[in-house]
């Protein structure tokens, strides 16, 4: 099917970021020989979504081109019985997945919360790849996106010529996988404006969306859902109504289990924007990245790695994005500026940044960390010195 | 004589399984047994008839404890769900005869002991010890949890399947394959145990006949005593076996304590659900889901029907996703944070904690023998010659005395534990820390709060010890968990500190008021100086101690800025109180360094007092800091000679200039001359006296008024002596102070300079004195006399 593709907005800045950190969760992509840029994740994945529709005896819901388990494993990945290896496209709880496929096969809306970077994006997209073959169908919620972006809007050259009919009406991607009974996605629904984000009740509860202008409506085929992705820190800018909450199940990604996990995910994506960005090379940086993801960790969870001492939780994310964004930075510092050698001070001035968002409360809570946990610390004095610098000025 | 054993109807179980419970109520209904042999304390065979009894409701446990020494104890918790309870029941019921046939608890008890003290075997505590035969029946099936594959396999079987026996039969055939390939397991114990219930049940066998005997066990021993062993073989294993003097009765028992979190070997996750499983005539998941949305509704969160809809059948389609038979708790709760929590688990937690554990007590007849705590108290109470009387009295207590202090402490303890025998009055007389007044009065019902704390523990200082530790969890401020401290220290409770203190780091870890934190840290210093005086370890307390100081002091200077003047006041005592208390912590801090490695010790001491300046020097010299606050602490730091004479006149002179509000400035005073000792500085050093002064004579008519009261509170307060003397001192001044050089115009009768050679006659007398010699002495000496 062509895509007209006028509703998939170019992603926000901030949507790019949470994307690429989504990628670096998950499995490394194959390298792509084909032209375009980024390929959609049924193309990119077509051998394998074969090879599960292939194997797969088990039941599957209407329209579904997988079993629910078939779309489990294609996410987790596995190996089928014939031997084909399934990557896994997302790293973490089973049971999140597992969840979030039940939900979409008992024809409930999903809503994927979470904080940026955590793989929001790219979960739906496979999801939606897995169940209908098609991820395209996307609404990007963004601060002037108009209720045309959910229902339809018109074609007026056509309109105008012809008069109102189904030929002058241009369906949006809700209204298109209504009709043919396939995923829909909707990222960041809550940037959407309330009384936008509203236009969803009808079509989630009554599963139709009526054209008053025609005298008709397009009821939804089985097989049809709706997948949102919502970043939980923006709660509060525009608030799901608690009709439309009602609407959905809400699974939330969790930020990565174990400090292991977030410095392999943190130094691999580290690495590969270092090369896109020609950075001189620069060894060894583990130590500095496993401190900048232990300080992160520690203070997103409010107690400290050995569980012994609580401190407070600042204002800011501290997603495994923004330590990312630090350490590249640090080795940008250490590349230009330094000997080479990343050192506690090149992260110094990045982690204060991204810590003191606010700078009254945020600048107490760093400095109790600061003095009761970084100070104590065995082999972290220089690292502590060079936090005293950067936050006493 | 050897036995087959082909006719007993072994029913194999495991502790606190519901489906397990209701497959031995339908065995036991099909069967028909003339007597039930259910794994527990032989000797608690007489208290069987009152699991009958209207007053007796579950979860209790059997409490067996050696009578010497009511410390030494195991249980046999019961839940309305435990296997061994449906039998028990199912046998009063039905009038037919029931046994416990384990090891006697004077062998179990005795030997307990011996294995502590002795080298080899590892403390004989749960069933962990041993290799897990569900894990390793669960890991062949392919699940990844044992016990969820043994809720799969026998406990979310509904009522009125097929064959009674049939799952029994299962069990012991894959218990057999186990014990095949591992044997004991590993544990000699569970021989000794196996031995004596064999013996056991061919008494009853020999007595009723083979085919109506049922035993109702652990699942993993019922090949053995299915196997055929020799008499002589078993009686051989149970030889010599040490034995002590056992008590047995019933306590009651909570849901929490069920639950593994609680430290019960072979306690299980979820009590609560499994209750709820085993009470729900049908539709489980709906009935739960239902009654968890009635949980969150009442905790304010709105959960609809529709919710509840959506919900059970979320929980149906995971479990059928995840190949389950119906939906176990993993799946309804997955399906109740998808759906009624907003993916959040924060309500979940609340879930957890009153549905999954459920906070369910149990409920034990009076006619029950008395819990072993009751006996410890007696015990206690002889020993300390300290008579439970209903008459009030008032006695004193001297704590220097040993018997005194553990009188004392017996007390605290018993006031921890909500039996209010005693009540602290405040000492007539002397204040001093080593007296203490109580009032006692013993009342009957009190006798009923011992019975209820028999919960915590089976001796006063073991079940104060659970208590302290429970509440310490469950409180709500930081001062609450500080009072605690405290007490644990007055009640002689070393063993709860850790607890307690680990809650008190975390809670002032999240505190954000300084007033609070500030306030909390002269009482923790306190403590650590009366546990000093006890000889306790304050090793933890310390180090809370010294972290709650170094939050004060990161949150201080931010927390002084734009007070109004009572809040300025009020953050004016907590700097004199974590002043006073950083002294004594700086102290403790030095001489702990000094019994263990002398150059750390020191330097957190050093270090901690270094901060401490650092801070007050930050307040001392910021504008938006209230005058009061400012005042005080130059003040303190001149006190502490961190801050030269010269230092605290440049100081004051900003503070004091025309350009300050007169209020403030007068605020300014009162901070740093107000309080003992101020009148003494302000004679003593003119140049300070001087600017006051200056100032005082500098303020305007109309503003004099207003600052008066605040001038007259700060030097009223001075003795009448010091005030005669600064009155001298400023009659005399102004003439003076405009010739006076650095040193001062001096008193009437001394020269305006120091002569020298006089003052430096002394200096070897008052080196003498002071037991000092050196250079650096002497010139600090003669710096006095300036």
């Amino acid at each position: 099917m062509t895509v007209s593709g006028q509703t998939t907005a170019v992603p926000t800045p901030a949507a790019h970021a949470g994307e690429q950190a989504g990628q670096a969760w998950a499995a490394p992509v194959a390298e792509q020989t084909a032209q375009v840029l980024r390929p959609h994740a049924e193309d990119a994945f077509a051998d394998e979504l074969a090879a599960l529709a292939a194997q797969d005896d088990r039941p599957r819901p209407p329209r579904w081109k997988l079993s629910p388990w078939a779309v489990a494993t294609y996410l987790l990945g596995g190996t089928l019985p014939d031997g084909t290896v399934i990557t896994p496209k997302y790293v973490g709880p089973r049971r999140i997945v597992e969840v979030a496929v039940t939900t979409l096969a008992t024809d409930r809306a999903l809503l994927l919360l979470g904080v940026p970077g955590t793989a929001k994006t790219w979960v739906s997209e496979h999801l939606a790849a897995a169940v209908s073959g098609d991820s395209t169908l996307l609404v990007q919620g963004t601060a002037g996106t108009p209720e045309e972006a959910i229902r339809y809007g018109w074609n007026y050259a056509r309109l105008l010529a012809h008069g109102p009919s189904r030929d002058a009406l241009v369906p949006s991607p809700v209204m298109r996988a209504m009709a043919e009974g396939a995923t829909a996605r909707i990222e960041e629904l809550t940037r959407i404006p309330a009384d936008v984000q509203d236009t969803l009740i009808t079509i989630l509860s009554e599963k139709t969306l009526p054209i008053p202008e025609l005298g008709q409506e397009v009821q939804a085929v089985r097989g049809f859902n709706v997948i949102a992705t919502a970043n939980d820190r923006d709660r509060g800018v525009n608030d799901l109504s608690s009709a439309l909450r009602r609407r959905f199940n809400t699974v939330v990604l969790p930020l990565p289990e174990s400090v292991e996990a977030e410095v392999d995910i943190v130094s691999r994506r580290v690495e590969q924007i270092g090369r896109s960005l020609d950075l001189p090379p620069v060894p060894d940086g583990v130590d500095e990245i496993r401190r900048v993801v232990t300080v992160f960790r520690e203070l997103r969870d409010g107690i400290t790695a050995d569980g012994r001492t609580r401190v407070k939780s600042p204002s800011g994310t501290l997603s495994t994005a923004e330590a990312i964004s630090v350490v590249t930075n640090g080795l940008a510092l250490a590349a230009h500026f330094g000997d080479g050698v990343l050192r506690p001070g090149d992260v110094a001035g990045g982690i204060l940044g991204a810590v003191v968002r606010d700078p009254a409360a945020d600048r107490v809570v760093w400095q109790e960390y600061l003095e009761a946990v970084v100070r104590e610390r065995d082999g972290w004095t220089d690292f502590y010195r060079a936090c005293r610098e950067v936050t006493a000025a | 004589m050897t036995g087959s054993g082909t006719g007993v109807l072994l029913l194999g179980v495991r502790h606190h399984g519901p489906g397990s419970a209701r497959a031995v109520r339908a065995a036991l209904d099909a069967a028909r047994p003339k007597v039930v042999l259910i794994e527990g304390p032989p000797e608690a065979d007489p208290l069987i008839p009152l699991a009958a009894d209207q007053g007796m409701r579950p979860p209790v446990a059997l409490l067996a404890h050696a009578v010497d020494e009511p410390g030494r104890s195991a249980f046999w918790p019961m839940a309305e769900f435990s296997p061994e309870w449906i039998a028990l029941r199912w046998a009063l019921d039905q009038g037919v005869p029931a046994r416990f046939i384990d090891l006697p608890a004077a062998h179990a008890l005795a030997w307990k002991e011996e294995t502590d003290d002795g080298d080899g075997e590892t403390a004989p505590s749960g069933p962990d010890v041993r290799i897990d035969p569900l894990a390793v029946l669960a890991d062949t099936a392919g699940y990844d949890d044992a016990e969820r594959w043994w809720e799969d396999v026998v406990e979310h079987r509904g009522p009125g399947d097929e064959d009674a026996f049939a799952p029994f039969v299962v069990v012991e055939e894959a218990m057999t394959a186990l014990r095949d390939a591992y044997g004991g397991g590993g544990h000699r114990r569970d021989l000794v145990r196996e031995a004596h219930m064999r013996l056991r049940i061919r008494d009853a066998r020999r007595e009723v006949g083979d085919d109506a005997v049922a035993v109702v066990c652990g699942a993993w021993h019922v090949p053995a005593l299915r196997r055929t062993a020799t008499v002589a073989a078993d009686r051989a294993l149970l030889k010599g076996l040490p034995k002590a003097r056992t008590d047995v009765t019933w306590v009651p028992w909570t849901y929490r304590r069920l639950a593994r979190e609680g430290g019960y070997g072979a306690g299980v996750d979820s009590p609560g659900w499994y209750g709820h499983l085993f009470a729900s005539p049908d539709r489980p998941v709906e009935r739960w889901l239902t009654k968890v949305a009635g949980l969150l509704r009442a905790e304010d969160r709105p959960v609809s029907s529709a919710h509840v809809i959506e919900a059970v059948r979320l929980a149906e389609t995971l479990a059928a996703l995840r190949g389950r038979p119906v939906p176990g708790l993993t799946e309804t709760t997955d399906a109740v944070r998808a759906v009624m929590c907003d993916g959040s688990d924060v309500p979940l937690d609340l879930v957890r904690d009153r549905l999954v554990v459920g906070d369910t007590l149990g409920q034990v007849p009076p006619t029950a023998p008395a819990v072993p705590l009751q006996r410890d108290l007696d015990r206690s109470q002889r020993r300390l010659r300290l008579r439970p009387e209903a008459q009030r009295r008032e006695v004193e207590l001297d704590l220097r005395g040993e018997t005194d202090a553990e009188r004392s402490k017996l007390l605290h303890r018993l006031r921890l534990l909500g039996v209010d025998w005693g009540l602290p009055r405040t000492s007539r007389g002397s204040t001093g820390t080593f007296r203490e007044t109580w009032r006692l009065r013993w009342e009957p019902e009190l006798a009923v709060r011992v019975a209820e704390a028999g919960v915590w523990g089976t001796t006063v200082l073991a079940a104060a010890t659970a208590k302290a530790e429970a509440d310490a969890a469950a409180a709500g401020t930081l001062a609450e968990v500080t009072a605690l401290a405290e007490q644990c220290l007055r009640a002689g409770l070393p063993d709860a500190l850790p607890t307690v203190m680990r809650c008190l780091s975390h809670r002032a870890a999240l505190d954000t008021d300084v007033g609070r934190l500030a306030q909390a840290l002269p009482a923790l210093v306190r403590a650590l100086r009366y546990g000093d005086v006890r000889g306790t370890d304050t090793r933890a307390l310390a180090e809370v101690a010294v972290g709650l100081a170094r939050r004060v002091f990161v949150g201080l200077p931010p927390a002084c800025a734009a007070l109004d003047t009572d809040a300025a006041d009020e953050m004016r005592r907590h700097i004199d109180a974590v002043h006073g208390a950083m002294g004594l912590l700086a102290d403790s801090a030095d001489s702990a360094d000094s019994a263990d490695r002398s150059d750390s010790a020191e330097r957190a001491g050093g270090d901690l007092r270094v901060s401490w300046y650092g801070v007050l020097r930050v307040v001392s010299s910021r504008d938006r800091v209230p005058g009061v606050i400012r005042g005080r602490a130059v003040r303190l730091l001149l006190d502490a000679g961190e801050l030269g004479q010269d230092e605290a006149a440049r100081l004051m002179g900003p503070a004091l200039s025309p350009g300050t509000p007169p209020g403030d400035a007068a605020a300014w005073i009162e901070g740093f001359v107000g309080g003992g000792g101020g009148g003494m500085l302000l004679v003593h050093d003119e140049r300070l006296l001087a600017l006051v002064d200056g100032w005082l004579t500098g303020v305007s008519a109309e503003a004099f008024t207003d600052v008066l009261p605040l001038l007259r509170r700060t030097f009223g307060a001075y003795e009448p002596g010091v005030r005669r003397t600064l009155g001298e001192l400023v009659r005399r001044g102004p003439g003076q102070r405009a010739g006076a050089g650095p040193g001062g115009p001096g008193l009437p009768g001394f020269a305006p300079d120091l002569d020298e050679e006089r003052a430096g006659a002394v200096v070897p007398v008052v080196r003498l004195l002071l037991g000092r010699t050196g250079h650096e002495e002497e010139s600090r000496l003669t710096g006095v006399g300036t």
